[in-house]
C-alpha cells in the first residue's frame, strides 16, 4: 500500500491536480469566511471590471463575482459529491446483486439499467429536475439517477469474475451466508475499478450540475458556476470575464478530477502503463 | 564444433528493477547439436522460457533484455542481426511451438491460411504449390483429412489437433531448429503421449534439431537425447539423458529427480477395516449432472452437456480414493456436487447416512463440519484482501467458534502445516505457491472435518514443492484419521497418495479398485491407455 501512495503522488500531474482540488475544497469549506459578501448581494454598479474595487469585478446586477465563485465551488462540489455517492451506492447494490445471483435477477436488473441508459442522460436529467422543481436536492437526485447504470455495469462485471474465484467457493464450503460473502469477500476485491469509475463520475456530475444551472434549472437559492455562466452569457462581448472566470474554474476542476482518476488507475495497475 | 546448430554463449538476460532477482538468465552457455532433442528442464521461474524467447528475440523489451553474450546460428550472432535478417531466420530457419495452441493460433483465420501465410512470406511458390505444401505438412503431422482441415478454424479442432497444426506450421519450411516451449503441458496425458511420439518421429525423419523446454522429468525421459537443467537462471547440469536421470551429479538435479513421484503404488497403509466399510462415511449413488447451456430469454433450444452420468462410489472412514481422469471427464463436477457447490440432477449423496444431494445451502450448513475442500489454484483460492489468520479462522467462526479461540487455533494449524504461526498476520501475496497451498490445507482442517475433497491440489505446483505438499497431506491424514477424495489427472500423484483409485471417463467411472491392483493389471482399455501414456514410465520403473 505504501508503494501505491508513492506511485500516486510521484506522478506530477496527479500532484498538481490534487493541489488544485485541495485548494477548491478549502475554498468551498471556508466560503462564509473567505467570501467578502453574500453572493447574491448587490455591492456596486454593474459591470465593474476586474482588478478594480473588486478583484474579479461585478456582474450585470452588480453582484461580486469573486463571492459568487467561492460559493459556487461549494455548490458544485457538494452536489457533485452527494450525487456521486448516491449513484455509487445504488449502482453498487444493483450490480452486486445482479452479478452475484445471476439468472433471472441479473436479467431483470440489467434490463432496468439498460432502460435508464437508453434515455439520453442530460435530457433525462432536465426532465427530472423539471418534475421535481429546481432545488439542491432535486439536482442530486437527477444527477444520481442518470449516473448509476455505468457503476452497476462495472460492479456486475467485477462480481461475475470474482465470484468464480476459488476463495469465494471456499467461503461457501466453509458455510458462510450469501451476504457476508458478497460484502466481505467479493466487494472488497471489486474496489479498485469502482474507485476509478466513481472519481471520474464526480467530474461528470460537476458538468451536469453546471449545465443544468446554466439553463436556469439549478437551485434558485444557491450560487453556482453554471448559473454564473448562464447569467453572463448575454454580455460576452462587453464583460467577457463574467463567463470566462467560472468557465475556467469548471475546466480546471473537471480536468483535475479526471487526472486524479487516471492517476488512481495507474497507481493501482502499475504494470499496465509500463509494459 | 561442426555439428552444432545453435550455440548460446554466456547469455545474460536482465529483469526489470521490480523483479525479485536481477537476471532471468545468468551467464548460460548451451549448444544444440544437429539431429538432437535437447531438453531444458527447470521449475517455474528458472529462466528456461526467457532463454528460449531470447533466441528469436521475442523478449518483452526494454524491460527484459539481453545484456551480455552471443547466440550463434550458422556463424551469425542472432542478437545483433538486423531485423530483416531476423525475419528470415524466424519461421524459416528457426521455428517455435508455443505452450497453448488455442492462444497461439489466430481464432479468426482458418488453420490452412495461417500455415499458408508462413510459406507465402518465406518462399516464392505459387498459390497452388503452397497449398500442396500445406497439405503435405498436415498429412505429415497425422492430421485427419488434411484437405478438409484447411478450411477449419482453430476452435473447431481438439487441443491435440491444434498442437499438431502448430507443429505443422513449424515444420512447413523444414527449419534447422525448432524451439518448443512446453508444447504438451496444456494437453491431456494421452494426447501428450501422441504428440511426443509424433515429435520424436518427425525429428528423426527430417533431421531437425529440437530445443524442448519442459518442467516435467517424465517428458524428458520420453523424448530427450540430452538434458540441460536450469535453476534460478543458471545452468546447473548438462549431459546425456540417461546419465542425468539415473545418475544426477548436481544436488539440485538430484532433488528434482527424487521429487518425481514413482508410478509404483504405495503399500503398507492399512486398508480400512471391514467394520468401517459397512457404513461408509461418504456414499454416492447414481449421481448425474447435466449442464444446460444458459440460453437467455430469446434462446429457443438449449445445449445440454452431460458432465456426470450415474456415478457411484464409497469412501470409508480413514479411506482415500483417487479419482483420476482427463479434462472433461467430469471429475471436478462430481467433486463440486459432493461439496454442494453444484446441485446434482439425480442420485444420492449419503454423508454419514444423511442424503445431502438436494439440500439447500442453508440446510447443508451443518454438514460443512464433516466435509471440507482443498482447491487447485493456490493463487485464486485465498482472498487477497484478508489476512491469513482470518482466512483460516473463517470456517470455525461461521460455525460458532468464538473469534479469539478460532484465531488461536489458526496459529496452531499454521504450525501444523509447517508455517510460522506469525504468518497469521500477513497477507496471501507474501507467500509462495507451496506456502499458499499449505494455508489452503490449514483452512480445510480448521473445522476438523472427517472427509477432505482435494481438487487437483498439487497440479499448479512445481515438482519439488508438490512432493512436500503431498507428504504433508499424507501425514495429516494419518494424524487426524481423515478420509480423502483426491482428484487428479496425474497417475503418479494418484499412486503416491491413495490406496484406492477410480478412473473416470466421459462422466462415468470405468474402473475402480485398489491402486496396486489397477496399476498391476488394468482391466478397462481406457485405464490401460492412461497408464501407457504416463511420460517416462520406463525410466521411473527402472529407477526403483
Amino acid at each position: 500500500m505504501q508503494s501505491f501512495w508513492r506511485r500516486f503522488f510521484g506522478n506530477p500531474r496527479v500532484l498538481l491536480s490534487m493541489l488544485w482540488l485541495g485548494f477548491i475544497v478549502g475554498v468551498a469549506a471556508g466560503a462564509p469566511l473567505l467570501a467578502p459578501t453574500s453572493p447574491f448581494a448587490i455591492v456596486a454598479k454593474p459591470f465593474s471590471p476586474p482588478f478594480g474595487e473588486f478583484l474579479l469585478g461585478t456582474d450585470s446586477l452588480g453582484r461580486n463575482l469573486l463571492a459568487g465563485l467561492i460559493y459556487g465551488a461549494r455548490t458544485s462540489l457538494l452536489i457533485a459529491i452527494l450525487a456521486t455517492l448516491a449513484a455509487v451506492a445504488f449502482g453498487t447494490c444493483v450490480g452486486a446483486v445482479a452479478g452475484f445471483y445471476g439468472g433471472l435477477v441479473d436479467d431483470l436488473l440489467m434490463r432496468i439499467s439498460e432502460f435508464f441508459q437508453t434515455i439520453p442522460s442530460f435530457i433525462f436529467a432536465i426532465v427530472l429536475v423539471a418534475i421535481l422543481a429546481p432545488s439542491g436536492m432535486s439536482l442530486v437526485i437527477a444527477i444520481a439517477t442518470v449516473s448509476w447504470p455505468p457503476i452497476a455495469r462495472v460492479v456486475r462485471g467485477e462480481v461475475l469474475t470474482i465470484k468464480a474465484r476459488e476463495f469465494v467457493q471456499a467461503a461457501i464450503v466453509a458455510g458462510q451466508r450469501d451476504m457476508p460473502i458478497l460484502v466481505g469477500q467479493v466487494l472488497p476485491n471489486a474496489l479498485s475499478p469502482l474507485i476509478v469509475t466513481g472519481s471520474l463520475l464526480v467530474a461528470n456530475a460537476i458538468l451536469i450540475e453546471s449545465a443544468l444551472s446554466f439553463l436556469g434549472l439549478g437551485a434558485p437559492d444557491l450560487m453556482s458556476w453554471g448559473f454564473q455562466i448562464g447569467a453572463g452569457r448575454a454580455f460576452l462581448r462587453d464583460a467577457w470575464w463574467l463567463v470566462t472566470v467560472p468557465g475556467v474554474a469548471i475546466l480546471l476542476t473537471v480536468l483535475a478530477i479526471n487526472l486524479v482518476g487516471e492517476g488512481v488507475n495507474d497507481a493501482l495497475n502499475p504494470r499496465l502503463r509500463d509494459l | 564444433m561442426s555439428d552444432s546448430v545453435l550455440a548460446i554463449e554466456n547469455l545474460t538476460v536482465a529483469l526489470p528493477p521490480w523483479a525479485d532477482r536481477a537476471h532471468a538468465v545468468d551467464n548460460v552457455a548451451l549448444e544444440v547439436r544437429r539431429r538432437e532433442i535437447l531438453c531444458v528442464v527447470g521449475e517455474s521461474g528458472s529462466g528456461k522460457s526467457v532463454m528460449a524467447k531470447s533466441i528469436l528475440r521475442l523478449l518483452p523489451e526494454p524491460h527484459v533484455r539481453v545484456t551480455a553474450g552471443r547466440i550463434l546460428y550458422g556463424g551469425e550472432n542472432l542478437l545483433t542481426l538486423p531485423l530483416s535478417g531476423m525475419r528470415a531466420i524466424r519461421g524459416g530457419r528457426i521455428a517455435m511451438i508455443f505452450q497453448e495452441p488455442m492462444v497461439a493460433l489466430n481464432p479468426l483465420m482458418t488453420v490452412g491460411r495461417q500455415t499458408d501465410e508462413i510459406v507465402e512470406v518465406h518462399t516464392s511458390l505459387t498459390p497452388a504449390a503452397r497449398r500442396q505444401r500445406v497439405i503435405e505438412v498436415f498429412a505429415d503431422v497425422r492430421l485427419p483429412e488434411p484437405e478438409q482441415l484447411l478450411k477449419s478454424y482453430p476452435h473447431e479442432l481438439s487441443g491435440g489437433q491444434r498442437q499438431r497444426v502448430m507443429i505443422a506450421m513449424a515444420l512447413a519450411l523444414e527449419p534447422a531448429l525448432i524451439i518448443a516451449d512446453e508444447p504438451t503441458t496444456a494437453l491431456d496425458v494421452t494426447t501428450q503421449a501422441q504428440i511426443l511420439r509424433l515429435l520424436k518421429e518427425l525429428q528423426a525423419r527430417h533431421g531437425t534439431a529440437i530445443l524442448f523446454i519442459t518442467h516435467d522429468f517424465g517428458v524428458v525421459a520420453e523424448i530427450a537425447d540430452r538434458v540441460a537443467v536450469m535453476q534460478q537462471g543458471k545452468l546447473v547440469e548438462t549431459g546425456e539423458t540417461a546419465e542425468v536421470l539415473l545418475r544426477p551429479q548436481h544436488a539440485y538435479t538430484q532433488a528434482l529427480v527424487a521429487a518425481v513421484p514413482s508410478l509404483n503404488p504405495r503399500r503398507g497403509v492399512p486398508r480400512p477395516s471391514a467394520a468401517a466399510c459397512e457404513r461408509p462415511l461418504l456414499a454416492v449413488a447414481g449421481l448425474s449432472k447435466t449442464y444446460a447451456g444458459r440460453g437467455g430469454v430469446f434462446a429457443l433450444a438449449r445445449r445440454r452437456v452431460p458432465a456426470v452420468a450415474g456415478v457411484s462410489l464409497e469412501i470409508g472412514k480413514g479411506g482415500s480414493l483417487a479419482l483420476v481422469g482427463e479434462s472433461g471427464s467430469g471429475k471436478s463436477t462430481l467433486a463440486r456436487c459432493i461439496v454442494g457447490l453444484e446441485r446434482a440432477d439425480h442420485g444420492a449423496i449419503l454423508l454419514e447416512g444423511h442424503d445431502v444431494a438436494q439440500l439447500s445451502r442453508a440446510r447443508l450448513r451443518p454438514f460443512r463440519k464433516v466435509l471440507q475442500m482443498i482447491f487447485q489454484d493456490p493463487f485464486a483460492s485465498l482472498n487477497p484482501r484478508w489476512r491469513v489468520g482470518d482466512i483460516i479462522a473463517q470456517g470455525p467462526i461461521v460455525n460458532g467458534t468464538p473469534r479469539r479461540k478460532a484465531h488461536a487455533e489458526a496459529g496452531e494449524l499454521l504450525r501444523l502445516v509447517g508455517l510460522d504461526p506469525k504468518a497469521a498476520n500477513r497477507y496471501p501475496h507474501e507467500f509462495s505457491g507451496g506456502q499458499r497451498q499449505r494455508i489452503g490445507i490449514a483452512r480445510a482442517l480448521a473445522v476438523k472435518p472427517k472427509l477432505i475433497i482435494a481438487d487437483e491440489p498439487v497440479s499448479a505446483l512445481d515438482v519439488s514443492v508438490q512432493k512436500q505438499v503431498l507428504e504433508l497431506l499424507d501425514q495429516l491424514r494419518r494424524a487426524f484419521e481423515l478420509s480423502m477424495l483426491f482428484i487428479t489427472h496425474d497417475l503418479r500423484v494418484a499412486a503416491h497418495v491413495c490406496e484406492e483409485i477410480a478412473v473416470m471417463k466421459d462422466g462415468t467411472i470405468v474402473e475402480r479398485g485398489a491402486t496396486a491392483d489397477v496399476f498391476a493389471a488394468p482391466k478397462h482399455d481406457y485405464t490401460k491407455a492412461l497408464l501407457a501414456a504416463v511420460p517416462g514410465r520406463d525410466w521411473t520403473r527402472a529407477g526403483q
